[in-house]
């Protein structure tokens, strides 16, 4: 098989199976926060509870992001190895920095957090918190940066060495702030608040279902659905910011979204359709000149289409146009579930109305769905560039590792990770039954010989 | 800051960062090497709380290095890790099989579910660190790299003697060093048990020292020429031996934690002393090319490592500043509570 396609397929595995945790930890990680400060206000036993239930869930969660996360720090040299001579001067940088600013404050608070209930006071555990949920906000951080100059390069120049051609930076602060970071940042940022929004409304709402836990369930609802208003409006403002950017620095890949081939002004905005790439056309319910009116304000907005662009500079359109249709149908829904959840939260019907309940129960996949289609438009959509414009992903892999080699780890990979899955929602589903007075779950265990 | 001055500087920090990895994971390393040998459940539970406010930071310099060698050296990173990759691969299998098997082993109360992630910790960590061990021995022996950098071995290339016996060597460090931790972490009679262990692993990494050193001195004379060119850094040696020997003593003394501090110490200096034979090299080249990755030629640019060294500076003292305190929040013996693994 061929080395490109599998070293791609490989890397979409290992990052789509790692990007189920990041996002809920983030988002948990906002909501711990919220929950740990009224403890700290109130000082009431329940509120402790409450965090201590949500902690537990964290550290879970947090384990499986760890464990597949490692793989992400070294997968560019295991299988990128081209593009990591090629870009290392720039994007190593943004990698080391994730280390030493993200990753170490993240793990060594998560211990206090986890393990520091007795340990230390009240305030100091809270702080603990806010320092794990910045450590998981500042990875994001990093990592954003590091993609959004992929996508949008900036402050570098192309270098000959020995060993060939690379960039190199001209402006560190250049590269952090190339155009689509700041948008593609709060883009990514808010869809992890909204998965972890919608967790915890979720657990709630199951909890209410089943007539239990009723202080934790509301509590936990109020607080998911507050973040999730947040979140869902940013989620407006950053995709529309996003859009903007794409469409003044990556024509193709806002052509292949939007499926526009003719270039000009008036373009239209396809509300849901299929690309009809033979005759270079989209059918569905489009929404006249409304494109241009987004991307520059006004109808006379040029948007230049794919027939314009080289054949062999194209992304797959169909992929990228249902991909990125999709998650834009599923950010509209949660816009209308937090504002309208919310609404009902307040006035006290949402707790009353078992169908709301389950709706929000199972709302929990929906921000998660928005996260993986989002992040693989990003990307397909970039194709077939790894580095827009500098390098291509077919010239970005390691030469020197056999396509065998990579077919069996892509194997080992698809079947390890399924059956972690597997681990990973038995015990979510496990800890969620137990609830927050859970007793000591060791309890049961006995103490005698295991081995 | 000039150019010269910051690769060495760099080459210096990438040692760090590892060296920090092998000093903080290399004790919860050895701790799941020495697993299976607690019987009962409780005392596992015991050994893996002993562990559990520590490791997942630990590792975290294991990441930080390797991004550092990303943004500092990225040809090295391509080189290694790509060449080694059947290796790599599998060491990143046994990181994340590790972490998993730590959170989730307790999680739930049935024996067979819990053995079943007792032998997948303790199984992960001894090949673990065994993989780190080879690896190093690959790096100091030698690897044919060819003009252009690419890596021109095979897997079997990489499992000669010197380098087998290099991962034998670091299991039993780390197995010693474990120990050591547990007897400080544990009570009662866990605690004498253990303590029966520290002996025979500080025997068995004191001949593996001897047998390392010996072959290496034999077969790579080359990592003792700065030595003979410089003599007085034939000082880290002697402060190696002088670190090793101070184990025994101290836990002959009752005094864990120098006991502890001593094998941190001995790690370091070994670490110290692999590098200053094999600086200026990364990766050192025995291919007909000729060629090695060295802190000069496989290098960022000077503005790349100026700017990361200036984060470095910020972020690392923070970084030690904080996980120092977070040691001393959780210094003691383990107490098992409802919150523990």
């Amino acid at each position: 098989m061929d080395l490109v396609l599998l070293s791609r397929l490989q890397f979409a595995i290992t990052i789509g199976f790692h990007y189920l945790y990041p996002p809920l930890s983030i988002g948990l990680g906002v909501a711990l926060v919220v929950m740990e400060a009224m403890y700290l206000k109130t000082r009431q036993p329940r509120y402790r509870e409450l965090s201590q239930f949500w902690v537990r869930i964290f550290g879970l969660i947090f384990a499986f992001g760890v464990g597949t996360g490692i793989v992400m720090e070294f997968e560019f040299g295991t299988n990128w190895a081209r593009y990591s001579r090629f870009v290392g001067d720039i994007f190593g940088g943004p990698l080391a920095a994730e280390g030493i600013f993200a990753f170490f404050l993240e793990s060594g608070f998560l211990a206090v957090l986890l393990f520091g209930w007795d340990r230390v006071g009240p305030r100091m555990h809270f702080f603990a918190t806010v320092m794990v949920c910045l450590g998981a906000h500042f990875s994001a951080v990093w990592i954003v940066v590091a993609n959004s100059w992929m996508q949008t390069p900036t402050a570098y120049r192309l270098v000959e060495t020995a060993q060939g051609t690379r960039a190199e930076i001209t402006s560190f602060w250049g590269m952090v702030m190339n155009p689509s970071s700041l948008d593609r940042l709060a883009h990514t940022i808010m869809g992890c608040w909204q998965a972890g929004a919608f967790f915890v409304v979720s657990v709630g709402a199951w909890y209410l279902l089943r007539d239990r836990h009723h202080f934790v369930a509301r509590t936990s609802i109020g607080v998911g659905l507050a973040i999730g208003m947040v979140a869902s409006l940013g989620q407006l403002a950053s995709g529309h910011g996003s859009a903007v950017t794409v469409a003044e620095h990556q024509p193709a890949k806002l052509a292949a979204f939007e499926g526009i081939y003719e270039t000009g002004a008036n373009a239209d905005l396809t509300i849901l359709g299929w690309v009809d790439e033979k005759n270079r056309t989209v059918h569905g319910i489009r929404v006249p000149g409304l494109l241009s009116v987004l991307i520059g304000g006004s109808r006379d907005t040029v948007v230049k289409g794919l027939n314009d662009i080289p054949v062999g500079d194209r992304p797959p359109v169909q992929a990228t146009f249902q991909l990125y249709h999709l998650m834009v149908a599923i950010g509209m829904t949660l816009i209308a579930l937090s504002w309208v959840g919310g609404l009902l939260a307040w006035r006290g019907v949402l707790y009353r109305s078992r169908t709301l309940l389950w709706v929000m129960v199972f709302a929990v996949l929906l921000p998660q769905m928005a996260n993986q289609l989002g992040w693989a438009a990003a990307e397909i959509g970039r194709q077939p560039w790894i580095v827009y414009g500098l390098m291509r992903t077919a010239e970005a892999v390691s030469p020197t590792v056999a396509p065998g080699q990579v077919l069996l780890s892509l194997i080992l990979f698809t079947v390890i990770y399924l059956a972690l899955f597997v681990v990973f929602f038995v015990l979510l589903d496990q800890k969620i039954k137990q609830g927050p007075h859970a007793a000591d779950p060791h309890d049961d265990a006995g103490h005698g010989e295991v081995a | 800051m000039d150019g010269p001055f910051l690769n060495v500087a760099w080459y210096a920090l990438v040692g760090a960062l590892l060296a920090g990895y092998a000093v903080l994971d290399g004790f919860d390393l050895g701790v799941g090497a020495l697993h299976l040998l607690a019987r009962r459940d409780t005392e596992r539970r015991v050994f893996l709380n002993a562990i559990g406010p520590f490791w997942d930071g630990n590792q975290v310099w294991l990441v930080t290095g390797g991004g550092a060698l990303f943004a500092a050296f990225p040809d090295v990173y391509a080189t290694v890790f790509s060449g080694f990759y059947t290796a790599f691969i599998l060491l990143l299998f046994m990181l994340i099989f590790r972490g998993v098997s730590i959170h989730v082993r307790s999680l739930r109360p049935g024996p067979r579910w819990r053995t079943a992630w007792d032998v997948a910790f303790s199984g992960s960590s001894v090949l673990g660190s065994f993989i780190i061990g080879v690896a190093m021995g690959n790096l100091a022996w030698g690897v044919p790299v060819a003009a252009d950098f690419s890596y021109r071995g095979n897997l079997l290339h990489q499992l000669h003697p010197y380098a087998l016996l290099t991962g034998f060597t670091v299991v039993a460090l780390f197995m010693m060093h474990g120990a050591i931790f547990l007897v400080m972490k544990t009570d009662g009679e866990l605690n004498a048990r253990v303590r029966g262990w520290v002996r025979p692993t500080i025997i068995a990494f004191v001949l593996m020292y001897v047998l390392q050193t010996m072959a290496t001195l034999l077969y790579l004379p080359r990592l003792a020429e700065p030595f003979r060119a410089h003599p007085w850094l034939f000082l880290a040696p002697l402060a190696s031996l002088l670190a090793i020997a101070n184990i025994p003593r101290e836990m002959h003394r009752g005094r864990e934690l120098a006991a502890f501090l001593s094998s941190s110490a001995a790690i370091l200096l070994l670490l110290l002393i692999l590098g200053l034979g094999m600086f200026p090299d990364l990766v050192h080249g025995n291919g007909p090319s000729g060629t090695s990755l060295t802190c000069f030629n496989a290098s960022s640019s000077p503005l790349t490592l100026r700017t990361m060294m200036i984060l470095a500076l910020i972020g690392m003292p923070l970084v030690v500043g904080y996980t120092f305190h977070i040691y001393r929040v959780f210094r003691g013996k383990v107490k098992l509570d409802a919150m523990s693994y």
